[in-house]
């Protein structure tokens, strides 16, 4: 196959960025669309030119560190992440366009490589259940319907790429923060800390400049791992549960 | 030198609550006193980060992507294995044990193994207070199945995801210490050396990965947590980013290195389509319980899998069923990588490539329904079809081994402290617990039995010991030398501006490693690969193209870093298979073997592990042997047949 490529580069945060285009004339369709883009590297530095970064590490559709835009679609045009989508999934002669996740909350190191340092903050806000190394009950003293547990499982499938925000028109993260939410307020171990949970997630949530929820579903329908907008109106159940009876809502109530 | 391994006397089931008793501890109020910094973020790195800052020790913890989430912890597949007994079918605690030990074909350390059979029961425990959503059946209880063919259904599990859910757990975990100031987080960071003043581990010195920054850290301890080293091989089911440097810069700086060469072979990953491929994809073992392996019984050059329904049945040779009867399909997975390898080698292996045998499901699907099969393996078979383009469902899969796992490591004692005080490796980056062979869902075990419940006892003895003020600030001098010699180093690297990629040569050590040192070794060829390793080396240091610069994200130099370093340790792992001319585990001599070509061990002359000693650049290694010694278990020859 022989494709033209269209790629954003952007030598740093703060330098201005282009679209460059480069031919690759021997793509097998066999080849992962990272495959694809190592070979175009090797071509470059060959020609003393610098390789085009992008983010990836275990190429088997799990760690979620790549992403890349491609086409209009984060991960491309498939519902599955960039490394593993294939080549085959293109036609010979076609023109590709690739550019980093675009949000302002996940600003751009250098070509298509960004900074999504805003996810883990979130992560950090409240998505945990505080209990620490030893002294927990035995496994089995929790009993969870299996149903209950499936679910829970569903939510925590999600990968943290970011494709949800980079399909979002707001730039929203409201699937992923709502994923973590879900899984824990669906399981019991997470009951203890729910309304607290919600209130700090989301506030760091609009601290980091997402976007808001505009209900267009482009995050499901781009989202790798199927992770569901239920999780989104089950966390806005949770959040407005929360902000009306919350500890810190109560207490500060009375006065 | 000595190597005290430090397992405690006594009856096998007190050892590790009598150590405990014994090992000093440290004031809480004195805790907040030390600093300890935690290289890597996967398994073995999350769980001691954050269990140690909640026990109130201050905590830096490193690693080289975007996020600790991305550890390649988060890739394992099939389960972690706990002695709960759940099941009622038998299992133990002495059970897990025998069955590692065994499994690791008596190449490791009675006392770790039986430890870590011990702690795997409060793996679970904690692994689901934290949320983690284990399988459950319908009454609400946690369900298992039974992994690689062990006779006992102990394996916990989370889809064929159970590696990310108990990766997100300890990231959870991690983050809310890193919340409540008692962890600092450093990403996109790499560790480029450790600093080692008066024979005690004093800090690292690091790059950011963004700015080209290179910093010192000092600390009361490090621990390097940091994975194997499968990517010496170029292509293997690691992570792109997995290597062996943090590991291997601290064996230059006087750690033992433990049984280099034993290294895991899967049997059932996705064969290589091309010059272009990247890395391989591992296909879960489970497959092999539901489908039968085979290759034609005369060669068809070529052959598709498409093809494969008109090799009619007496034409096909399910190579495994014949050869182990009483096991078929269902052997260890180096004795069915070594068997899909000999049927390659004779010319009988498909696909375009001929590097591939048939894993076929049509006769399970015949008996079963495809539904159920689909239940069983349905994302497996997604997956399998968006790699390669074929369904399972209608044609056999095509498979053939890669390199997974490496059980060999940085030597350390039973404290998980490698011979430099200070200086800790948890998790798969050290050597002790799989012997010559891992068995299935035990490497989770492993990395979170070493973070959440055997480091934060130990570490409190060496901590107490030496006393908090006992710390080298980063203006030492030693700290200024080691950051000289980093720099030194990323500028040789841009400055050599040569003719090959960093790639190219990669993929060439790669190609040597599995060609001489991969699933079957001989002497001629382990002395053909050392001179083969030592010329690319030599090449490398002249002729690598390293563009860009040092001082912002350069990948390129990040990986050549790397390729450096396992440039020299591929040469290690050659000569610890030229010492051990036995066959034993994921380690086939060939000059070795039983006269029906299986593996022999000789337990007389290799009883014991190897532990390699840096001497300097371009200088042979020494050699240190720890005997092991077996008080509780009968050694005897593993038989499939």
């Amino acid at each position: 196959m022989k494709i033209t490529l269209k790629v954003w580069r952007q030598k740093s945060r703060t330098a201005k960025g282009e679209f460059k285009t480069y031919q690759a004339d021997h793509v097998s369709s066999d080849m992962s669309f990272l495959e694809m883009l190592d070979v175009l590297n090797t071509s470059l530095i060959k020609k003393g030119e610098e390789p085009i970064h992008f983010d990836h590490d275990c190429r088997e559709g799990i760690c979620g560190m790549c992403s890349l835009y491609i086409n209009g679609h984060p991960h491309g045009p498939l519902q599955t992440t960039t490394c593993q989508l294939h080549m085959r999934s293109f036609h010979d002669g076609q023109t590709i366009t690739v550019e980093p996740w675009r949000a302002k909350a996940f600003p751009i190191i250098k070509d298509l490589v960004v900074d999504r340092s805003a996810f883990d903050r979130i992560q950090q806000a409240g998505g945990y259940v505080s209990v620490s190394t030893g002294g927990v009950p035995d496994a089995n003293e929790i009993a969870i319907p299996k149903k209950i547990a499936d679910e829970a499982f569903d939510s925590a499938a999600c990968i943290g790429c970011g494709a949800c925000v980079a399909a979002c028109k707001n730039a929203s993260a409201m699937l992923f923060v709502s994923a973590k939410v879900s899984q824990l307020a669906l399981l019991p171990q997470g009951h203890a800390e729910r309304k607290e949970r919600v209130e700090k997630m989301v506030a760091q949530m609009d601290a980091e400049d997402f976007g808001a929820c505009t209900n267009t579903r482009a995050c499901e329908a781009e989202c790798p791992k199927a992770i569901s907008v239920t999780n989104i109106a089950r966390m806005n159940r949770e959040y407005f549960s929360a902000v009306f009876s919350s500890y810190e809502v109560t207490v500060g109530g009375g006065d | 030198m000595k190597l005290e391994s430090k397992v405690p006397e006594g009856p096998l089931a007190e050892k590790w609550t009598k150590h405990k008793f014994n090992l000093k501890l440290v004031n809480p109020a004195n805790k907040r006193k030390y600093e300890i910094i935690v290289v890597g973020t996967g398994l073995a790195g999350a769980s001691a980060a954050a269990s140690l800052a909640e026990l109130g020790y201050n905590v830096k913890a490193f690693c080289f992507q975007d996020s600790p989430r991305r550890a390649h912890s988060i890739a394992a597949q099939g389960g972690i294995n706990a002695a709960k007994n759940y099941q009622n079918d038998g299992d133990s605690v002495y059970r897990l044990f025998y069955d590692t030990i065994k499994g690791g074909d008596y190449r490791s350390r009675e006392g770790n193994v039986y430890r870590l059979a011990e702690v795997s029961v409060n793996i679970i425990d904690q692994c689901v207070a934290q949320g983690v959503p284990f399988a459950r059946e319908y009454g609400g209880l946690l369900a298992n199945r039974s992994f690689g063919g062990a006779q006992v259904s102990r394996t916990f599990y989370a889809r064929g995801q159970t590696g990310q859910q108990l990766l997100l757990g300890a990231y959870s975990a991690l983050n809310r210490q890193i919340a409540n100031g008692k962890v600092k987080m450093h990403t996109r960071t790499e560790m480029l050396d450790v600093v080692v003043v008066d024979g005690k581990t004093r800090g690292i010195i690091t790059r950011d990965l963004v700015t080209g920054k290179i910093e010192s850290h000092s600390g009361h301890a490090v621990l390097l947590c940091t994975g194997g080293y499968g990517n010496v091989f170029y292509l293997s089911t690691n992570a792109k980013g997995s290597n062996v440097t943090a590991a291997w810069r601290a064996h230059k700086k006087g750690a033992l290195f433990g049984n280099p060469c034993f290294t895991q072979i899967h049997p059932t990953c996705i064969p290589v389509s091309g010059d272009h491929q990247s890395k391989l994809t591992l296909m879960s073992e489970s497959l092999r319980n539901d489908g039968r392996v085979w290759v034609p019984k005369t060669a068809h050059k070529g052959l598709k899998a498409k093809e494969a329904a008109s090799i009619p049945e007496g034409d096909r040779d399910y190579f495994l069923e014949r050869k182990y009867p009483s096991f078929g399909n269902l052997v260890p997975r180096d004795v069915a990588s070594r068997n899909a390898k000999m049927m390659c080698d004779e010319g009988r292996g498909v696909g375009a490539t001929g590097l591939a045998v048939f894993l076929d499901f049509s006769d399970a699907i015949k008996r079963d329904g495809k539904d159920l099969i689909s239940a069983k393996y349905g994302n497996l078979f997604d997956m399998y079809k968006q790699i390669t383009g074929d369904d399972p469902y209608q044609m056999p899969m095509m498979i053939f081994p890669a390199v997974h796992y490496t059980m060999g490591g940085l030597w350390v004692d039973y404290n998980l402290m490698t011979n430099v005080p200070g200086l800790y490796a948890l998790g798969e980056a050290n050597f002790t617990d799989h012997g010559a062979n891992r068995l299935g869902a035990s490497a989770l075990m492993q990395g979170l039995a070493d973070g959440y419940f055997v480091i934060p006892y130990t570490i409190g003895d060496y901590l107490a010991n030496i006393g908090w003020n006992d710390k080298v600030g980063t203006d030492h001098p030693a700290f200024k030398e080691a950051i000289d010699k980093v720099n030194d180093r990323v500028t040789k690297l841009l400055s050599i501006k040569g003719k090959k990629t960093v790639d190219e040569f990669h993929r060439e050590l790669g190609l040597t490693m599995w060609e001489y040192c991969g699933m079957s070794r001989n002497e001629e060829g382990l002395k053909t690969a050392k001179k083969k390793i030592q010329e690319l080396r030599e090449e490398f240091w002249k002729n690598v193209d390293v563009v860009g610069s040092a001082n912002e994200l350069n990948m390129e130099l990040e990986k050549a870093g790397r390729v450096a370093d396992f440039m020299e340790l591929g040469e290690l792992m050659v000569d610890d298979a030229l010492n051990r001319s036995e066959s034993c585990g994921g380690h086939f001599r060939e000059e070795s073997q039983t006269p029906e070509g299986e593996a022999l061990r000789k337990d007389d002359e290799f009883s014991f592990v190897s532990a390699w000693e840096y001497k300097g650049d371009n200088q042979p290694e020494e050699l240190h042997k720890e005997e092991l010694r077996f008080e509780n278990v009968k050694l005897t020859q593993r038989s499939y047949k």
